[in-house]
């Protein structure tokens, strides 16, 4: 490929990764679906229920990946986005953004799955918890985020200027998630935590993780698959799209 | 069954939290595979215009 | 090194001089929102006094960031903004000098009309003192952090309102610390620890912000 001169080399890169996630993703996926099948097997109907909570812990499955993704996912946005931003690479700078949406449904289904949690646990749907309180604002961070991508027209310039807030979003989650605990604990009226229990059964543990897993999984495929129609978009008139379309249908 | 549905009580909180999720992820599957449609029609349309515009 | 700074924040009070009823509108923005809060939750003295730090730090951050919109768009109008990316002075000192002016303009009258509103919501002296403490602390980093949101929604529709949502959630750390420092005053604790969080978030902000900034005005400028 190389003798071919100067020119293929320019777009081997971008049809480079095209290919290489189109093979990806059907194997992410299918392991997407095995872990979530066992893992809500294992959740709903196998795990015993918890002594205290009854059944309600059963959210415990959902909330703690979702929340864990939602944090995870925007701390990877930051680093692709600085790694766009730095060393000018359109694959990066594709992917950060396409992690966007799916980290911003997780922080939220975080938030939803903590509401329906709190009413039965605590009789109300929101409290004012620190970690709840954070992850609202995470949400809020994301939203910023995808709005300045939306917002400015010119490509390049959209993935440079929402690539800077996204690392000034990053050095700020520490310090929010921090300050937010110091005035939760400092605030004794709603000292109410929400906290796993300290002893978790081992075969809780066990699915919770594999939710966990299942989780990543789907974010990879779907993050990749989006990267790829982003990929796709921006180089929609570029030779390699059409000769990979001769190719597949649908 | 029924008692599997009932979730020792907290059906509407325990499935509130299961099935929004299930349907938000399908949301976004969904979502995903329509922009990729609509592009995948306007890549075949431009091309299908151009081999028309040769032929001439 | 220091005269090209000074020319440049003598020139941005100028401006802001010549054409004062800007920064009043900030001011009279800030007393009428916490004038409406009474209104809102009802006159109880004591119930108004446990709600003054909020209310008093929610209105300082919302009247800062109204104000930011201003802090470079005049300057992007006109092109001076891209004369400045021209200049040997580093843009990073040139962003610092015209958050400075920002902040003398906006900042510090809030931080000095604070106590009339403070004693309309029933606070004693020593928690007004702490109060502007905070805010002498808290204004400044509230224009470092907004000055970000400024350059990045630069000559962008709607930017106003975009800024806000791009940077409130980074006014949390501030509106906490401070917020705090008189609600702990209030319940006979020390605000110590609250004053020197604050400042070490204002000196990590002067660090670090305008970096970002002149960052962000490159990058819309481009």
């Amino acid at each position: 490929m190389s003798e071919r001169g100067i020119q293929w080399f320019r777009f081997t890169a971008p049809a480079n990764f095209y290919d290489l996630a189109g093979r990806l993703i059907p194997w992410f996926a299918a392991l997407t679906v095995a872990l979530f099948g066992v893992g809500l097997y294992m959740g709903l109907v196998v795990a015993p229920s918890d002594y205290q909570q009854g059944d309600s812990y059963r959210i415990i499955y959902i909330h703690v990946p979702t929340a864990w993704m939602g944090m995870f996912l925007y701390v990877l946005m930051a680093v692709y986005a600085a790694i766009g931003l730095i060393w000018r690479i359109k694959i990066a700078e594709i992917m950060a953004k396409s992690i966007a949406p799916t980290g911003a449904l997780f922080t939220f289904l975080a938030l939803w799955t903590g509401a329906l949690w709190g009413r039965p646990t605590w009789g109300v749907f929101w409290v004012w918890d620190a970690r709840l309180t954070s992850m609202l604002l995470l949400l809020f961070l994301y939203l910023g985020y995808m709005a300045l991508h939306a917002a400015i027209d010119d490509r390049q310039r959209a993935s440079n200027a929402s690539a800077v807030l996204a690392m000034v979003g990053v050095v700020n989650v520490p310090i929010i998630y921090f300050s937010v605990h110091w005035w939760n604990t400092l605030h004794q009226g709603a000292s109410i935590t929400v906290t796993e229990a300290p002893t978790m059964a081992m075969i809780m543990f066990v699915t919770l993780m594999i939710m966990v897993l299942a989780a990543w999984m789907y974010s990879i495929a779907v993050v990749l698959a989006r990267a790829r129609v982003e990929l796709l978009e921006r180089e929609r008139t570029a030779h390699w799209v059409r000769e990979r379309l001769e190719g597949e249908r649908g | 069954m029924m008692e599997f549905l009932a979730m020792g009580g907290y059906a509407p909180y325990v499935w509130g939290s299961y099935l929004v999720m299930a349907g938000l992820l399908v949301v976004e599957m969904m979502q995903l595979r329509y922009r990729r449609r609509s592009l995948m029609n306007w890549i075949r349309r431009m091309a299908r215009l151009r081999a028309q515009e040769e032929k001439r | 090194m220091f005269r090209p700074l000074l020319a440049l924040l003598r020139r941005d009070l100028t401006l802001a001089l010549r054409r004062p009823q800007d920064a009043l509108t900030v001011v009279g923005f800030f007393v009428v929102v916490v004038a409406l809060f009474p209104l809102g939750i009802g006159p109880d003295p004591e119930f108004l006094r446990s709600l003054a730090p909020g209310v008093l730090w929610v209105a300082a951050l919302l009247a800062v960031m109204l104000s930011l919109e201003r802090l470079f768009s005049d300057d992007y109008r006109d092109g001076t903004l891209e004369q400045m990316l021209l200049v040997p002075e580093p843009l990073g000192l040139l962003v610092l000098t015209k958050i400075f002016a920002h902040w003398l303009i906006t900042g510090l009258p809030l931080v000095l009309i604070s106590p009339l509103l403070a004693v309309q919501l029933n606070l004693r002296p020593d928690e007004i003192l702490i109060l502007m403490a905070a805010l002498l602390l808290g204004t400044p980093i509230l224009s470092l952090i907004g000055a970000i949101g400024a350059a990045l929604t630069l000559g962008l529709r709607g930017g106003g309102v975009l800024i806000a949502l791009l940077i409130l959630p980074l006014y949390a750390p501030p509106l906490i610390l401070g917020a705090g420092a008189v609600d702990a005053v209030m319940h006979g604790a020390s605000a110590q620890a609250h004053l020197s969080l604050l400042g070490a978030m204002m000196v990590f902000a002067l660090f670090a912000t305008p970096w970002a900034t002149a960052a962000a005005v490159r990058i819309m400028l481009d």
